[in-house]
């Protein structure tokens, strides 16, 4: 996979789970457990993803580039069962990518007037 | 928990390996948040509600994945694609058509209600002849029997129509008041006839064709009358479109009953009867409780039943064994050319597999499974097996109607098979056995073969079982070739020995015409004999005709009409040694269809009904009855009177070329009684024209002057004898064909078979060849090494090949007419010609491999 723009703009519009995985690991490397608990906790319980999308989903994007497995030192008391994973530089120009064109949408619709609240 | 980890299993196998574990803790964490008295009925939804949606739709990710992955990779070597396509087009195609055939005609269910219960009866016996059923014997076993619940009895006709549009010939069948009904039928307007209507009235019932196109599909020609053969007929039914008894060109059915007369000659034979067998009654119980009826009228009537048993035959039994041969042998050479085609697909993929070990190897070593790489595989094949089937089955259906003359005539059914579900599922069934059978080899190697090796040498590594296997393939290729190749040829030497049979007749320039003349207009034998002379006349008066006569029926299109004869003073019993075929005909008929006269003279102008009754004899009914004597002036009864032999003619083979017949006895048209013997009333009008006369204008010209003497009178089927005798051969030409085409199809598949093989044998090889070329190898020895190689595979194939053959051979020598199951001819032809296909095949490769530069050779490693 090559970083440009162009590939990176072949995967939009990305599904929801994926942007919200990309989200997740933007600050951190994360287990599965903890992109779940991030994800429902910044959607304020709205996505709960369950076990098996969120794994299909990972592996589709470390298949794609966008994040990759990290082997880390743990903590003794860890679970050996989990698996670490970061975003890749191509995730992240994936999740501007994505954001870009959604913003794009935003501001369109406001250019034409629409407002989120309704009167 | 442990019925998540079940669940997990419903992932594909790559992926619930790699993530099992992560995915039971995360799992895990999740349920923490369950508690309560059902948690562990709430955890268990959970699992499903996770598992099953998400198996789901990895698979088809995955499915999606591969398929696109496929094309790609198939889009990228075009021509291999190409190949594989057309090669399963071709053996699913074949075996789609020739299948749904055979289902046709030996599966599906009769058009009647409860069709298994269905049988027709006969008269038979020793050494397995069947014959109809005389009144007597009918009426009899109807009495006698209790096995079936209802018997009928049908015989087929022929009689003009007047009173629809222009006068008509019509093939008709007289049945019996219980025939319809015991078929299970309802008309489609009106109503069936009663026994008392059948015995008593004229009534008729319409085909659906025949309504429509004669009748306009009029609902009100219920009870309308119509004209057949000069008696007004009722109209009081009009039968559904689907329906056909005994055969498709039946067009319109009325009464058959009996008076006393009917029942006394037992020797009359002229019934088809068909019976339902009682419910609880099997075909064998049936069969011996008709035997032991049959027995004990033939202790009753000694003479007249000597030797006559019953046969009970379910009604889809009532095939011939040549029918029945001609379609099974196509079944077989299509699975054989799917079995060909298969092996050199497998073979074709394991090439490609070969080539593509790197790309493999390298996709193991990034961590796919091997349970990604062999469905990866398989789903290329089934890709390609199913754009292949697809274009089969379409080739199939528009292939369909030329098989057509490949289904009996016997049979009530259509013409040819139509497209439906059952076809359908058939193709299908094929296309997933094609794609998995030669798919499935490769993938599992490609599972197998351990991805490190093969990145470490290179392509070599693949190289031995490999090779060994596809080695096997191509054995199998030219096998399976070399049965088609021979079966054909076998065939091929039939359909000659059948073609190069004399007939007896000279059929070239011959025309014949139906015009029957009805009852009771034509009673009278003088009347007809006017009618005769006035066309015969002016027909013979016509430029270009050279001859023409009337005659009862003409050879192999009227098989029958066999009468038992007697010399005088003996008693007359009919059986198979006494029994002629009788044709009543005019002057010249002789003439006309190029029958030579051995001896004595034609049937005469004044052999009339005042004078003694002549006779004219084939040579073989002389041979029988007065061997070594001078036959003429000699005497014999036939038909109720005593005959003079005036002449002595050719014999003719009346029953078909492939049958032997029975001698033949002509009598005289105008020598018999008013209403006697009406069946053998002469009704083909036979024209013989001069070489290269063209016929076009003639027929119109022979209408005139048949309607000029009586414009009631039509004509009917038109066809040239030549055509007639065609028509012997038709059905094996075409099962010829086909198989021709296919066996021209299976050589060039493993040709191509042995050059691919050869071909990838050389290149991996190139080193070594190179090696020899330096230590000095003329390039002529290279060139027989390889051609040894690939003789070696031809030999292997073609000996099991013709033991095969020699097998499928003798289960099929009824069809071989004679022609040895090991033709020596035959054999050595098929042979020869494989070999030489085999040299082909291996010629650019070892051209090859002769010009292998050593250096280059050498240096590319």
């Amino acid at each position: 996979m090559t970083n440009d723009r162009e590939t990176a703009d072949q995967l939009l519009p990305l599904p929801q789970a994926t942007f919200h995985i990309l989200l997740a690991l933007l600050d951190d490397e994360r287990h599965g457990y903890a992109i779940i608990q991030d994800v429902e906790m910044r959607t304020q319980g709205e996505l709960r993803l369950s076990a098996g999308t969120l794994y299909r989903s990972i592996a589709r994007m470390v298949e794609q580039g966008l994040i990759a497995e990290v082997t880390k030192r743990r903590p003794a008391d860890d679970d050996p069962r989990r698996r670490y994973y970061r975003l890749t530089p191509f995730g992240t120009a994936v999740a501007r990518a994505e954001m870009r064109r959604l913003s794009n949408l935003v501001r369109q619709a406001r250019a034409r007037g629409l407002k989120p609240e309704t009167v | 928990m442990r019925f998540y980890r079940a669940l997990l299993s419903l992932y594909p196998a790559s992926f619930s390996a790699e993530y099992r574990e992560a995915l039971c803790e995360t799992f895990e964490q999740r349920a923490d948040g369950l508690s309560g008295p059902f948690a562990g009925i709430r955890i268990g939804f959970a699992a499903l509600a996770d598992v099953i949606p998400n198996a789901l739709a990895a698979h088809a990710e995955m499915l999606w994945r591969d398929l696109v992955y496929a094309a790609r990779s198939l889009l990228r070597t075009p021509g291999f694609a190409l190949t594989a396509v057309l090669v399963v087009a071709l053996g699913v195609g074949a075996n789609t058509a020739v299948f749904s055939l055979a289902d046709f005609i030996f599966l599906r269910p009769l058009p009647y209600a409860d069709a298994d219960r269905l049988v027709k009866l006969w008269q038979g016996g020793e050494g397995g002849w069947t014959n109809e059923v005389s009144p007597a014997n009918y009426r009899d076993w109807r009495a006698m029997t209790t096995a079936f619940s209802r018997i009928g009895a049908y015989a087929a006709s022929n009689e003009n129509l007047v009173g629809a549009d222009a006068p008509r010939r019509l093939e008709t069948v007289r049945a019996t008041s219980e025939l319809l009904p015991l078929l299970g039928v309802q008309p489609l307007l009106g109503r069936l006839f009663t026994a008392r209507e059948a015995a008593t009235g004229q009534f008729a019932l319409l085909s659906y064709a025949l309504w429509t196109s004669q009748f306009g599909g009029d609902r009100q020609v219920i009870g309308r009358s119509i004209q057949l053969d000069g008696v007004p007929h009722t109209v009081i039914g009009v039968m559904p479109p689907s329906f056909q008894f005994p055969a498709r060109t039946v067009e319109a059915w009325t009464p058959l009953a009996f008076s006393e007369e009917d029942f006394e000659d037992r020797t009359d034979t002229y019934l088809k009867v068909v019976a339902r067998l009682r419910p609880g009654v099997s075909i064998e119980q049936a069969r011996r409780e008709l035997a032991l009826v049959a027995a004990r009228l033939e202790r009753q009537y000694p003479k007249e039943n000597e030797g006559v048993g019953a046969v009970v035959l379910g009604l889809r039994d009532d095939l011939s064994e040549r029918s029945r041969l001609l379609v099974l042998a196509l079944c077989g050479a299509t699975l054989c050319i799917l079995l060909l085609a298969c092996a050199n697909l497998a073979s074709l993929f394991l090439a490609r597999g070969t080539h593509r070990a790197r790309e493999m190897a390298v996709r193991t070593a990034l961590g796919a499974g091997r349970e990604r790489l062999a469905r990866q595989l398989v789903t290329e094949s089934l890709g390609l097996a199913f754009a292949g089937g697809l274009l089969g089955v379409a080739a199939a259906m528009l292939g369909l109607p030329l098989l057509a003359r490949l289904v009996p005539s016997t049979l009530p059914i259509a013409e040819h098979p139509s497209l439906d579900w059952r076809v359908l599922a058939l193709a299908l069934a094929f296309i997933l056995l094609t794609g998995f059978a030669f798919g499935l080899a490769p993938a599992l190697r490609a599972g197998r073969s351990g991805g490190l090796d093969a990145l470490r040498s290179g392509i070599r590594a693949a190289g031995g079982r490999t090779q060994r296997l596809r080695t096997a393939l191509v054995v199998v290729e030219v096998a399976a070739s070399v049965v088609l190749l021979v079966l054909s040829g076998l065939l091929i030497r039939a359909v000659w020995r059948i073609q190069e049979i004399n007939p007896g007749f000279a059929a070239e320039n011959v025309l014949a015409i139906q015009s029957a003349l009805p009852q009771p207009k034509y009673k009278s034998t003088a009347r007809r004999g006017q009618f005769y002379d006035r066309v015969l006349g002016e027909i013979r008066a016509l430029p270009g005709v050279k001859e023409a006569a009337f005659a009862t029926g003409l050879p192999m299109s009227m098989r029958g009409g066999i009468w038992p004869a007697s010399l005088t003073g003996e008693d007359l019993i009919a059986n198979e040694s006494n029994s002629v075929s009788l044709r009543y005909v005019t002057p010249r008929f002789f003439a006309t269809l190029g029958i030579p006269i051995r001896r004595g003279r034609d049937v005469a102008q004044n052999d009339t009904s005042g004078q003694p009754f002549a006779a004219v004899v084939s040579e073989s009914f002389v041979k029988r009855t007065w061997p070594n004597e001078n036959p003429l002036g000699k005497r014999f009864n036939l038909a109720g009177d005593e005959r003079t032999v005036v002449g002595v003619v050719g014999d003719v083979r009346v029953r078909g070329l492939e049958r032997p017949s029975e001698p033949q006895v002509y009598l005289p048209s105008q020598q018999v009684a008013d209403g006697a013997i009406i069946g053998y009333t002469p009704k083909e009008l036979v024209v013989r024209t001069a070489a290269s006369f063209d016929t076009t204008g003639l027929l119109a010209q022979i209408r005139e002057i048949v309607q000029s003497a009586d414009p009631e009178q039509p004509i009917s089927n038109v066809r040239s004898v030549t055509e007639i005798v065609a028509d012997e051969t038709a059905s094996r030409l075409t099962q010829l064909r086909l198989l021709g085409a296919l066996s021209a199809v299976a050589l060039l598949i493993a040709g191509l078979g042995i050059h691919g093989l050869l071909s990838y044998a050389v290149s991996k090889r190139s080193q070594e060849l190179g090696v020899r070329r330096a230590l000095g190898a003329e390039g002529r020895e290279i060139v027989g090494l390889v051609l040894r190689e690939g003789l070696r595979l031809a030999f292997w194939g073609i000996a099991i090949g013709g033991a095969l053959a020699y097998a499928a051979a003798r289960g099929m020598s009824a069809l071989l007419f004679g022609v040895r199951p090991d033709d020596p001819l035959t054999l050595a032809a098929a042979a020869a010609l494989c070999l030489a296909t085999a040299v082909v095949g291996c010629l650019r490769p070892a051209l090859r491999a002769a010009h292998v530069d050593p250096l280059t050779a050498l240096r590319s490693e």
